[in-house]
């Protein structure tokens, strides 16, 4: 299977103070169910992502726990009030145990 | 010629009888996570709290037609306030093989209380969605969700 790419998009512009953006997240993952069988009967294991978590200046804004009910490639969007410039950094946790992550930084108008 | 469209009647009658039997198999073969499941799950989380009606939406289409990938947001009426904010909102589905969708955790640093996603429907069912207020109050919604072609593989 080939590695898991994130993917996220944030407002570029600098966004006024105290402003709600809303923040989009996609990553490759096919969510293998376990529910699925293959040719010869056999149950494929399941292997999703089961979290996610964005921080943003290193503070947990949102979270999500996932179950086999999200599609393939899951695609995530939440809303955050910049309240200060800074970075949110995404993390998405794998059955395996193996963590992606991916980074944005945010600018506020002056 | 009587008997003839008698023995016919009858051949048709027991097609459709075993037909009917035959449905009535599928169906319940595949009744896997039912209402009752989500109902189990929603009484785990609220306790001896009462679910109110109100405050929170969730937005699905009434017709999917790929079950494999149904964009589902919900949204909660809240100031999301450091004293009053959604801290969670659950989303539950009665004809998928388990009633489980997926959990949303907010924060006041939300500001609006928001989030999307997509979802694997594998046939026409209920979707529920249930927040947990900071204040400790339960809000239940649902939809019905008409799916055209089944998502979960199989």
């Amino acid at each position: 299977m080939a590695k898991p790419k994130p993917r996220v998009r944030v407002p570029r512009k600098p966004v006024p103070k105290g402003e709600v953006i809303t923040v989009k997240t996609l990553i490759s993952h096919p969510m293998e169910s376990g529910q699925r069988k293959d040719k010869k009967g056999n149950v494929i294991p399941r292997k999703i992502i089961n979290r996610f978590e964005a921080t943003y200046n290193g503070e947990l804004v949102f979270a999500m726990d996932l179950h086999p009910a999200i599609s393939a490639n899951p695609y995530i969007a939440f809303n955050l009030r910049v309240d200060e410039a800074g970075e949110l950094a995404f993390k998405w946790v794998d059955d395996d145990g193996s963590v992606y992550t991916k980074k944005a930084k945010i600018k506020v108008a002056s | 010629m009587q008997t003839r469209i008698g023995r016919r009647r009858l051949l048709f009658g027991t097609g459709g009888v075993v037909a009917g039997l035959g449905l009535a198999g599928l169906a319940g073969g595949s009744a896997r996570a039912d209402a009752a499941a989500v109902e189990a799950k929603i009484k785990e989380i609220v306790g001896d709290r009462t679910v109110q009606e109100g405050r929170i939406t969730l937005d699905a289409p009434e017709i999917a037609e790929n079950g494999n990938t149904v964009p589902v947001s919900v949204s909660v009426d809240s100031p999301m306030t450091a004293d009053d904010h959604v801290q969670r909102v659950h989303v539950f589905a009665d004809g998928n093989p388990r009633p489980d969708v997926c959990t949303f955790h907010f924060t006041p640093k939300n500001g609006e209380a928001w989030a999307s996603t997509r979802i694997r429907l594998a046939k026409t069912q209920k979707v529920y969605a249930l927040a947990e207020m900071s204040d400790g109050s339960v809000y239940l919604t649902s939809r019905e969700v008409k799916v055209t072609i089944g998502g979960c593989g199989g």
